[in-house]
């Protein structure tokens, strides 16, 4: 456990925290990540710009971020790019067929005690666990 | 345009957290889920300091009756536990798991100059479309 970083994370989660609250008071949305990219897919106009707006802001946050603070980000080399494909296609077609993911179900959703936010949450945390044990000690 | 505006300022404190708690590091969130392995258990610290507020923030904000922008809050009513949620749940955590990035953190990588969340953007979006040919719904 030499990497645990209990404050940066929990600090993090905060402003997360806050801005999914800032998006629920004012505008009535919920801050789920997945729906606002797959919403940008034929979405009526009035839907459109705040969803790319949010996210725009995401890109704009998560650059002026590692202006300040470059040590916090850690590039990845040489990770296989057809398992980010795969990964990438599993991400996009679950979280469509689930209705959300980490942000949506995981923060907004459990924190209005959605019982299927609590179990979709459960679900991919645990087949998140089989899936990297299987590939870092069973194949890796 | 005030929606925007919300929709911006609140965007960018999100795209702050994640990377703040290094989310956006693939190792970190595979190092969450390999308890089996050289543990991280960071990520479950960053969902209990967005919890600690959207747990209470929530609960004031939904005895309104609209929020402040808007006539009507654009929340999912459902409540039962069906299969498509089960199984696009699992389906996503394999995912997670193979790549070590959900949907956030790979938007906030186009702010890192990361290159993994270029093909991850396209291969999510390929899911979405096929998704959407499967279930012609919506």
């Amino acid at each position: 456990m030499e990497n645990f970083t209990p404050v940066s994370a929990f600090s993090g989660g905060i402003l997360i925290g806050l801005a999914a609250t800032l998006l629920l008071l004012f505008n009535g949305r919920i801050a789920g990540i997945s729906g606002m990219m797959s919403g940008l897919m034929g979405a009526q106009r009035s839907e459109f710009f705040w969803r790319l707006a949010f996210l725009a802001g995401i890109v704009i946050g998560a650059f002026i971020f590692s202006i300040i603070k470059p040590e916090f980000y850690l590039p990845r080399a040489n990770y296989p790019v057809w398992l980010l494909v795969v990964g990438g296609i599993l991400v996009g077609f679950g979280t469509r067929m689930g209705n959300g993911c980490t942000s949506g179900h995981a923060v907004c959703g459990i924190a209005r005690l959605s019982l299927r936010s609590i179990v979709a949450t459960v679900t991919f945390m645990a087949t998140g666990f089989i899936t990297v044990f299987i590939v870092r000690h069973l194949l890796g | 345009m005030k929606l925007i505006i919300v929709a911006l300022i609140s965007g960018i404190l999100f795209g702050i957290g994640l990377t703040l708690s290094q989310m956006t590091n693939p190792y970190k969130v595979l190092n969450f889920l390999d308890i089996a392995g050289n543990w991280d258990p960071s990520l479950i610290f960053v969902m209990l300091g967005a919890l600690a507020v959207t747990m209470i923030s929530f609960r004031f904000i939904l005895k309104r009756s609209y929020p402040l922008f808007d006539k009507q809050f654009y929340i999912v009513a459902k409540n039962e536990i069906d299969k498509p949620l089960v199984m696009g749940s699992a389906i996503f955590g394999i995912g997670w798991g193979i790549a070590g990035y959900c949907p956030g953190p790979v938007i906030a990588g186009l702010g890192l100059g990361n290159s993994e969340s270029v093909v991850m953007i396209l291969a999510i979006y390929f899911g979405f479309v096929i998704h959407r040919y499967l279930f012609a719904s919506k």
